[in-house]
């Protein structure tokens, strides 16, 4: 309603200003203003809906027995305990859960960049027979539900005796285990010119190595997904890990949640800023490399 | 690396022959790059998927051989014998409509807001995409605090208003919805919406000004520009949005789940497909009666993809791609 073009400027046509302009432009221009007016609210409106459970949760967070289980709940805390979130290491070994995901993302994450490159860049620059047949197999496996494969993989990693060990969660990644990933590159290498690579294989240079620096907004992009996929990541880690000091986060924050209580206190204060801290290095991470985010997923969405 | 092919060289008939040698070790070095793939998809996708088919036929419960069962594992499914899996398929099936039509909608609607390109649109997107990132371990964490019936700050809100908050989580009716508001904040201005943002900054802008030129109004622009062309983005999002909401777990294993042995919620609420697999097979140890389990839903999640597929020549317009 509100973005409703001047009837004016219907007759006039293109490039042909009416006669009746200044009295068109100015509805149009507070047609304008309103309807800018309208989308900032809604936005902010939005944008306050989709922060809110983050603020509540640091609230919570810095409260202390006493103001956290009140009828009706309380807003802000009168005396906040930012005791909390030291108390919390102390608690639960987060530090240790810290280190095992990183070591499993960090690993994970450098498998799958590297088996994506090198498979992706088969199949963009290379003939052989079987080549489009094969690359339509990892499309298809672009829609297979991990959880299909799930079972029969288990049933792998028990007879290598790979159970409750990082092994399972970290080397399917050498082995391209996302086929996303394949076909991103895959794009990526079709659209740089393949002069380039002749030019560097005559100068006795590896095309690779000439390549790299084209790729590299690609791979940042492949390195945030990976990474962001096993940091986030619950049924593998939940069907291969049982020692607690082997868990991840995720597990760590599921297996903390299971305690009735805190050292005597309410579990709440403390999950809430252990939730915070688990989902605090990706969205930082999110801040640092937006850019290739961005153009990650819309890459992924071009050609679907 | 071209050594071995210069000496032969010489001759017409040696070049060509130089030629096929070089076609064919190119063909080599593409087989050496992809072999990791190769690998990986005989040992970890094609090799399981036949030993699931094969297991789907069996008892196997760890300890001892699988034992031959025939169709019983199907049979058990559909006769009624395991008294949840009719239950389970419809709770899922419920689940994926509302929230993919919802995630669409919305994630659609927050894509049209961001591009009116108004000053800030980069804080905007951001706000909107945080929920996004974060783990859903931790969102589950966060949001079973914000929907505790009695503490937490939902009812406090509706309480103000004067409406009596539900039990959420806890109320075997208000389980699903709670987990679909989770996962609709979790994901409404994640991928979908910046999938959404691309798509349509990809409509060019003749579009629009032939349009004003005809005088449309906003939701004729809509409805008649705007929509059509973003056919083939909407058309990715529902194929993408089936398959993961379909594959909901995480959320419904903790947000539900109390405490052990509760995952799933009050009586069966949130017992979903993919939690049957997965208790089915890790806490009952029917590895046999699991695989079954994972057959069916991966035989579901294709036809239901070629159906999309096939139902797509009828709306999709792809000349604008």
């Amino acid at each position: 309603m509100v973005m409703r073009n001047p009837p004016a400027a219907v007759p006039a046509g293109p490039g042909l200003p009416a006669k009746s302009k200044p009295q068109a432009e100015r509805t149009y221009l507070l047609q304008r203003k309103l309807s800018r007016g309208l989308v900032y609210a809604a936005c902010i409106v939005l944008s306050v809906v989709f922060v809110a459970p983050f603020l509540w949760s640091i609230l919570s967070s810095l409260k202390g027995p006493s103001e956290i289980y009140v009828f009706p709940p309380s807003w802000l805390p009168k005396d906040p305990r930012w005791n909390t979130y030291i108390e919390v290491w102390r608690q639960v070994p987060f530090g240790r859960f810290y280190w095992n995901t990183i070591f499993i993302t960090v690993f994970s994450t450098f498998g799958a960049v590297l088996s994506s490159t090198l498979i992706a860049y088969g199949f963009a620059r290379f003939e052989f027979p079987g080549r489009n047949a094969l690359f339509m197999v990892v499309i298809a496996t672009l829609i297979l539900p991990q959880q299909v494969t799930l079972i029969p993989r288990y049933l792998i990693f028990r007879q290598l005796k790979w159970l409750d060990s990082y092994l399972p969660l970290i080397v399917p990644n050498y082995f391209a285990g996302n086929a996303f990933f394949i076909f991103m590159l895959r794009q990526f290498f079709m659209g740089i010119p393949r002069a380039l690579d002749e030019a560097a294989e005559i100068d006795g240079a590896s095309p690779l190595r000439i390549l790299f620096p084209a790729l590299k907004p690609a791979v940042a992009s492949i390195a945030i997904f990976s990474f962001l996929f096993n940091w986030n990541d619950f049924i593998r880690p939940l069907i291969y890990l049982n020692t607690t000091e082997k868990y991840t986060l995720a597990l760590g924050l599921r297996h903390f949640q299971q305690q009735p209580e805190v050292g005597g206190d309410p579990p709440e204060p403390y999950l809430m800023a252990a939730s915070l801290m688990v989902a605090l290095p990706p969205i930082l991470l999110f801040f640092v490399a937006q850019r290739f985010f961005v153009r990650g997923v819309v890459l992924s969405g071009i050609k679907g | 690396m071209t050594t071995a092919s210069v000496e032969v060289g010489r001759t017409r008939k040696g070049l060509l022959l130089a030629n096929a040698s070089r076609r064919q070790r190119r063909a080599i070095y593409g087989y050496l790059f992809i072999s990791p793939w190769i690998i990986g998809f005989i040992t970890l996708v094609a090799g399981p998927m036949i030993a699931s088919l094969y297991l789907s036929f069996t008892k196997y419960n760890l300890l001892r051989p699988p034992v031959w069962v025939g169709l019983q594992n199907y049979r058990v499914m559909f006769d009624g014998t395991d008294a949840l899996f009719v239950g389970t398929v419809k709770r899922t099936i419920i689940f994926a409509v509302v929230s993919v039509v919802l995630s669409l909608a919305g994630s659609l609607a927050c894509a049209l807001l961001l591009n009116t390109r108004v000053n800030g649109t980069n804080l905007f997107r951001t706000a909107f995409f945080i929920p996004s990132l974060t783990p859903v371990v931790a969102a589950a964490i966060l949001w079973r605090w914000i929907l505790q019936p009695k503490y937490g700050p939902m009812n406090g809100l509706l309480n103000l208003v004067g409406i009596p908050g539900p039990a959420w989580l806890q109320s075997t009716q208000w389980a699903i919805p709670s987990i679909i508001l989770i996962r609709f904040w979790r994901t409404v201005g994640g991928t979908t919406m910046i999938v959404f943002l691309a798509g349509l900054q990809a409509i060019p802008e003749e579009m629009y000004d032939a349009a004003h030129v005809d005088g449309a109004s906003a939701w004729q622009r809509l409805r008649n520009v705007t929509l059509p062309l973003l056919t083939p983005t909407i058309f990715y999002n529902l194929i993408v949005g089936t398959i993961g909401a379909l594959q909901v777990f995480a959320l419904a294993y903790i947000a539900s789940g109390g405490s052990v042995g509760t995952e799933g919620g009050p009586a069966y609420a949130t017992w979903f497909y993919i939690l049957h697999l997965y208790n089915s097979a890790f806490s009952y140890l029917q590895m046999g009666y699991a695989s079954a389990l994972a057959w069916v839903f991966f035989i579901a999640v294709l036809t239901l993809t070629l159906i999309q597929f096939a139902g797509s020549r009828h709306w999709v317009y792809y000349e604008a791609a």
